[in-house]
């Protein structure tokens, strides 16, 4: 639905980056916001959008959600993906580079900005592969991903073969001005881990992922990050001493940031209780301690960024005995609703909150999105923070209804979703 | 968190065993009644015709992803001498290697109107996701799951400790050897603990004993001496060489060294020590011939009441136990 000029009042207006908080007018013109809090002299819309108590934020950016296309389209589609995100009042996501084929020429940037598009929902920035088939050896042509468009380059889940390459892979990477994306984890450590290697994989009898297997990766990581000045951004951490060992190093003045999946603020070792392949995630849950080091990190600021890390999967991948299901949760409609949950708890406040949804990841990619501002593009989500809702069949647009919290009920919906003006969610 | 609890999924709703994965959330109450049937069962086995028809007109499938002689033939045996019908399915040789997911195989198993499933797998959690997905009727019991349980193995191992030491107070016991990759250790934990022991230990190099060992309700050694010191009952652990990908220990020598059972090591021990071992042992390796052929050592009485064992919860899995009305 296009229409030329949108208002939308009766909400209150939370937009981190300026600090505005309160109620007010959103006006919104060809694309473009044009009016925060009070309307523009003369401004007529075409369209209305009643927020009546709700909030108005900027589009929600996120920082890793997989569509599955190219190449597994049995799990979900670019087109299913994006819809599914619009819903989640996303605007601007980023995908990881292990389609089929993987994200390393411009030909498949293009395949996957171009069906983006075409879907219409959702702008979607590759995270293009660090190196060539994310074999872990070979750089990838770095500059030629970067004028497809790619911000960010990184390894996927695919370790690198040894730190030189990953020293090189950094330096290359630093000569373009790219963010370098790291998902942590030593791939000896890990072993043939599917679990937290604590309490409960001893009781189940499960292979453990020892968080030594993230905090390896990460001492690894740090020094060379800071020989060679790349910016670097750990994603999806799931253990507090991480977290510490990052924070550290950005105190220091290193470039680096970090950000966690909602669900690792949410969900522990003991969620595999009965070995519920729903809670099947690489990384993996961890213990009660870890949640809530990682939940001071996300409220102090020093994880500055929050992510779906949506992986949808068929059904199948998860009807198997426990170490043989594919890990992963169907998340991207989860995260707003998750994030509001905090906020109840009083674990952060809401404009906080919307932060970490929104200017942060901005921030780390460089990205002028994440902020409502005169000027800038019309990326706007608006939800209602109290609503009850069931994730369930009827109302879920994701293909994979993979996720612990399917018939469990949430609180926080989005109602209407605008990317560059034009309506993609809601009404 | 959105399954339920391991333990309500192996009772009925009036609490009685439908399905049998793990001996951890059974009452002591339950694991008494197992081995009292089992006594009943014992006298069975010693007699002429050894047979009794509780189970018959059943069909129990041996569904073993994991190669097994010795426990697939005493689930086989214990079936037969209640007269049910065996079926012995093999996966390596059968539809899964060629890509038949496991759902399908019980599906199409079902589909054969069987009664029961006996499943070993080298998967953690491989019988729970079976008795999650089969039909209301039918039974699963676990004869072994990657390195979770295997609670038949646990219950012969206490039915055993009951039958030598009257009971379980006071007693401390010891189990040597590679806890981390056991599920018969995990069972023995969950019932020796539940059965009201005095003290259950463990006894391995760090390697080999899972993080948070003490969570588990055991007292860990690196010393096998100091872990032998009056105990009264001994379980020995197979070195399992082939489940270990590597850097466990540095050689078979070396844990011999350390950790093997000697005449001298078991002098610590009380002097009416039981030494037991689920078998199959290596000798030399984990055990001296001596004390595994000696006076001590009660592991072929193990094997033979497993039989016994295995025959209580099948009929009780199957509500079909001594003291019921058999079906014409």
């Amino acid at each position: 639905m296009n229409y030329a000029r949108i208002l939308i009042d009766g909400g209150r207006i939370v937009d981190p980056a300026s600090g505005f908080d309160g109620a007010g007018a959103l006006c919104i013109a060809d694309g473009v916001i044009v009016g925060v809090g009070a309307r523009p002299d003369g401004f007529e819309a075409d369209y209305r959008i009643d927020a009546s108590g709700q909030i108005v934020c900027p589009g929600l950016v996120d920082l890793c959600a997989r569509l599955r296309e190219p190449g597994q389209e049995h799990k979900g589609t670019i087109a299913s993906e994006t819809a599914a995100a619009a819903a989640g009042g996303i605007t601007t996501l980023c995908c990881p580079p292990d389609t089929v084929p993987v994200i390393d020429t411009p030909a498949v940037v293009k395949l996957v900005t171009e069906r983006a598009e075409q879907a219409g929902k959702v702008r979607v920035l590759p995270i293009g592969a660090l190196t060539q088939g994310l074999n872990g050896a070979d750089l990838s042509e770095m500059y030629a991903l970067k004028r497809a468009g790619c911000l960010a380059l990184g390894n996927a889940d695919q370790p690198l073969a040894h730190p030189l390459v990953l020293r090189r892979a950094l330096e290359y990477a630093a000569s373009f001005d790219l963010v370098v994306v790291f998902r942590p984890e030593d791939p000896w450590l890990r072993s043939e881990g599917c679990v937290h290697e604590g309490v409960v994989s001893s009781r189940r009898g499960l292979p453990g992922i020892p968080e030594t297997a993230e905090t390896v990766a990460v001492a690894q990581a740090l020094p060379l990050i800071e020989q060679t000045g790349v910016r670097a951004h750990f994603g999806q951490l799931s253990s507090g001493r991480a977290a510490e060992m990052i924070v550290e190093a950005k105190v220091r003045g290193v470039r680096v940031s970090a950000d966690v999946a909602v669900h690792h603020l949410y969900l522990t070792e003991s969620d595999i209780d009965g070995f519920d392949a729903f809670c099947h995630s690489r990384p993996p849950f961890r213990t009660q301690a870890d949640r809530e080091a990682l939940r001071a990190a996300v409220a102090n600021g020093g994880i500055s960024a929050v992510c779906s890390d949506h992986q949808p999967h068929e059904p199948d991948a998860k009807l198997d005995v426990f170490p043989q299901t594919e890990p992963g949760l169907s998340a991207i409609e989860t995260l707003l609703p998750l994030m509001c949950g905090l906020v109840s708890e009083g674990c952060l406040p809401l404009s906080a909150a919307i932060a970490r949804l929104t200017l942060g990841p901005a921030a780390i990619l460089g990205l002028a999105s994440g902020r409502l501002a005169p000027g800038a593009p019309a990326d706007v989500c608006v939800f209602d923070p109290a609503v009850a809702w069931v994730p369930a069949q009827g109302g879920w647009l994701s293909a994979g209804r993979n996720t612990p919290f399917w018939g469990r009920a949430l609180n926080g919906r989005v109602t209407a979703t605008l990317a560059g003006g034009r309506l993609v969610h809601g009404r | 968190m959105s399954v339920a609890a391991t333990a309500d999924i192996q009772l009925d709703a009036s609490g009685r065993l439908r399905h049998f994965l793990t001996v951890e959330g059974l009452s002591r109450e339950l694991l008494v009644r197992i081995m009292d049937t089992a006594e009943s069962f014992a006298s069975v086995t010693a007699q002429n015709v050894k047979k009794v028809p509780l189970l018959r007109g059943k069909t129990v499938v041996n569904l073993f992803f994991e190669n097994s002689t010795r426990t697939r033939t005493t689930f086989e045996l214990a079936a037969k001498r209640l007269s049910a019908d065996v079926l012995n399915i093999n996966i390596a040789t059968s539809a899964t290697s060629k890509g038949e997911s496991l759902l399908d195989t019980i599906r199409n198993l079902e589909a054969m109107h069987v009664d029961m499933f006996v499943v070993r797998h080298a998967q953690s959690g491989a019988a729970h996701f079976i008795a999650r997905h089969v039909a209301p009727h039918i039974s699963v019991l676990n004869a072994g799951d990657g390195r979770h349980a295997h609670p038949t193995q646990a219950m012969l191992d206490v039915f055993t400790i009951r039958r030598c030491k009257g009971g379980f107070a006071g007693l401390k016991v010891a189990i040597v050897g590679d806890i981390l990759h056991s599920r018969v250790a995990r069972s023995e934990i969950w019932a020796l603990n539940a059965l009201g022991v005095d003290e259950v230990r463990v006894v391995a190099p760090k390697t080999l004993l899972p993080a948070h060992v003490e969570s588990l309700g055991v007292v860990p050694y690196h010393d096998l001496s100091e872990g032998l010191r009056d105990v009264d009952v001994v379980i020995m652990l197979r070195l399992q060489i082939e489940r270990m990908g590597g850097a466990f220990i540095p050689s078979v020598h070396e844990y011999f060294q350390r950790f093997g059972l000697t005449e001298k090591r078991l002098e610590k021990a009380k002097s009416d020590v039981v030494v037991m071992h689920p078998g199959p042992i290596n000798r030399g390796v984990e055990i001296d011939s001596a004390i595994a052929d000696g006076p001590r050592s009660v592991i072929l009485q193990q094997v033979t009441h497993g039989i016994a064992v295995r025959m209580a919860v099948m009929s009780m899995a199957m509500h079909a136990g001594p003291d019921m009305e058999v079906a014409a």
